[in-house]
């Protein structure tokens, strides 16, 4: 048997709809209703996905934005454990607590690498399109076990602290995905087709300096709008990179290439768009202002930024 | 000049700059600019409704990688994983916050350029491991932190990790950032080898390594700066305290 990415969302649905159920079950918490109903829905798009029309989960995309813009994704209550509790813990265990936490990213790496040899009958037992997340998700379940039994706690009282992140994420947690939803339209739409047109007709590039920097800060500005660097690439390439700073000035495709790409992640450090990168950890790091993450990358990017322009103009013509 | 191409959609991008900008909830502004973006195509309602629905569940599998640790984190968090994170940064005398960011900014790095990008990450390793260590090292050489302080330590410990994965990963050739890029100039018509765009990647990395590195010692000496300032500012509320105490 292969093991898919769809496991893997049979998974989460499940883990989401036990914590839509403990949310239901809380009589403390303020938002019960609501909140409940917000990672219900959630986790139906994991289990029932695949066999919903797309309408139906456009309808309960719209419903969960609602919910959340409208202050209806609350935190229940979790009981703390004590300082003393923590501390003696950390004795008690002390650097076994390391070995879980990095089971996940050292399982993750070896089923990457590995995956291309775990055959069993001409049956790969992960699923190659998706090996990293697949062995992340394998990763994951070693570490459980391994933190189980370490502390002689069920799975059961993992859900809670997965219940318990959850809380603290809220909405957050859903942001990536409805912006990975809203590049998709894009596109569907034709909002790429229409920056390439006005960028390309009305921006002189007679000047080879301006040319360059239309290029390198395009792509940041475009990676702002769209939170994506792949999203910008064919936009700004085809309508600037390839017609003008290779076509017209003959310059090196593949540095043009690698640092067109490399300007988009600049553009990356500085946008909310960017929410898996940018705002998640703000939330996970329980920070109160959510673009500190991007406040405090402002600077390294736009430096790099600069440093791109002149990377490009001095050895792409060479 | 042929004018067949609709510009109305980029009314979306309005949208969404104007959202942020006002600091609208991001869950409402993202969901009114889809609605705005395909209307403005001249997209029925159903249309939009299934544009949105294809959409979130083409992009489910983004989350996994903040939803699957999460419980194996909560449960290593509840036996005090932090607190010995802290504890163990403070062993190390040498350790400041912003010498632990640059080890980690140089590793992961390095890691991501030979295609190790799951080596860190926000949730497994930031939250877990690299925020208390950053704050644990401040911590064994200040004493206990102002809340405004650990914010910003925080807040460097993810940017870090960030700018780390970024300008690593895009050296590594068979990363899917190069072959979207050769894919696309070679339908344009140019042929280019992969391992010249990797190659290319190399001086922004450099230069990544040394701005970054630079602002993480420029973080120590306003660590230094700010709780000099903080222990002054203590004592001397204890002073003038001391003096209100005296008839």
């Amino acid at each position: 048997m292969t093991l898919t990415i769809t496991h893997l969302y049979y998974l989460v649905g499940a883990i989401l709809a036990i914590t839509a159920v403990m949310t239901l079950m809380d009589r403390q918490h303020s938002k019960r209703y609501s909140s409940a109903f917000f990672w219900g829905l959630y986790s139906l798009v994991f289990l029932l996905g695949d066999q919903l029309p797309p309408v139906w989960v456009g309808v309960g995309v719209v419903v969960m934005a609602l919910i959340a813009a409208f202050g209806g994704v609350g935190i229940g209550r979790h009981v703390a454990r004590s300082a003393a509790e923590y501390s003696a813990s950390a004795n008690l265990l002390g650097n076994k607590l390391f070995i879980p936490a990095l089971a996940i990213p050292v399982v993750t790496m070896i089923g990457t690498l590995s995956a291309k040899y775990l055959v069993v009958g001409g049956i790969p037992l992960l699923d190659p399109k998706n090996t990293t997340m697949v062995s992340l998700g394998l990763g994951c379940m070693v570490a459980l076990a391994l933190v189980c039994k370490m502390t002689n706690e069920t799975p059961m009282q993992g859900i809670r602290e997965s219940r318990r992140l959850t809380d603290a994420l809220g909405w957050a947690l859903v942001l990536p995905q409805m912006l990975g939803m809203l590049g998709l339209v894009f596109s569907d739409a034709g909002v790429g087709k229409a920056v390439a047109h006005i960028t390309t007709s009305y921006i002189n590039m007679d000047v080879r300096f301006f040319a360059v920097m239309v290029y390198v800060v395009g792509m940041a500005l475009f990676t702002i709008i769209m939170g994506n660097g792949f999203a910008a690439f064919p936009v700004m390439t085809g309508g600037v990179g390839v017609p003008v700073l290779v076509g017209m000035y003959d310059g090196n495709p593949a540095l043009m290439a690698a640092i067109g790409m490399l300007s988009g992640y600049c553009g990356t450090l500085l946008t909310p768009m960017a929410a898996n990168f940018n705002i998640v950890p703000a939330a996970l790091l329980e920070l109160p202002d959510k673009n500190a993450v991007i406040r405090a990358q402002v600077p390294t990017a736009l430096a790099l930024l600069t440093c791109n322009v002149f990377i490009l103009y001095f050895l792409m013509f060479r | 000049m042929p004018t067949d191409i609709n510009l109305w959609p980029l009314l979306g991008v309005v949208v969404i700059i104007v959202g942020f900008v006002l600091r609208f909830n991001p869950m409402l502004v993202v969901i009114v600019t889809a609605v705005v973006t395909a209307f403005a195509a001249h997209f029925p309602v159903d249309r939009i409704l299934a544009a949105i629905g294809t959409g979130f569940i083409k992009t489910r599998n983004l989350p996994l990688i903040i939803l699957l640790p999460l419980a194996v984190i909560g449960l290593l968090e509840r036996y005090g994983l932090r607190q010995h994170a802290q504890r163990w940064i403070s062993s190390i005398k040498s350790a400041t916050a912003g010498r632990l960011l640059i080890v980690y900014l140089g590793a992961r790095q390095m890691t991501a350029a030979i295609g190790l990008t799951s080596l860190g990450g926000h949730p497994q390793m930031v939250r877990p491991l690299l925020a208390p260590m950053a704050e644990g090292a401040a911590e064994a050489r200040f004493g206990a932190l102002p809340e405004k302080v650990r914010h910003k330590l925080r807040a460097y410990a993810a940017a870090t990790d960030n700018v780390g994965l970024f300008f690593g990963e895009d050296i590594f050739v068979a990363f899917g950032a190069i072959v979207l890029m050769t894919t696309f100039l070679r339908e344009a018509g140019i042929e280019v080898e992969p391992i010249r765009v990797a190659l290319w990647g190399i001086p922004t990395a450099v230069c990544a390594f040394t701005i970054h590195a630079w602002r993480l010692r420029r973080l120590d000496t306003w660590l230094m700066r700010e709780m000099a300032g903080g222990a002054a500012a203590a004592a001397a509320t204890v002073t003038v305290e001391g003096k209100e105490s005296r008839p």
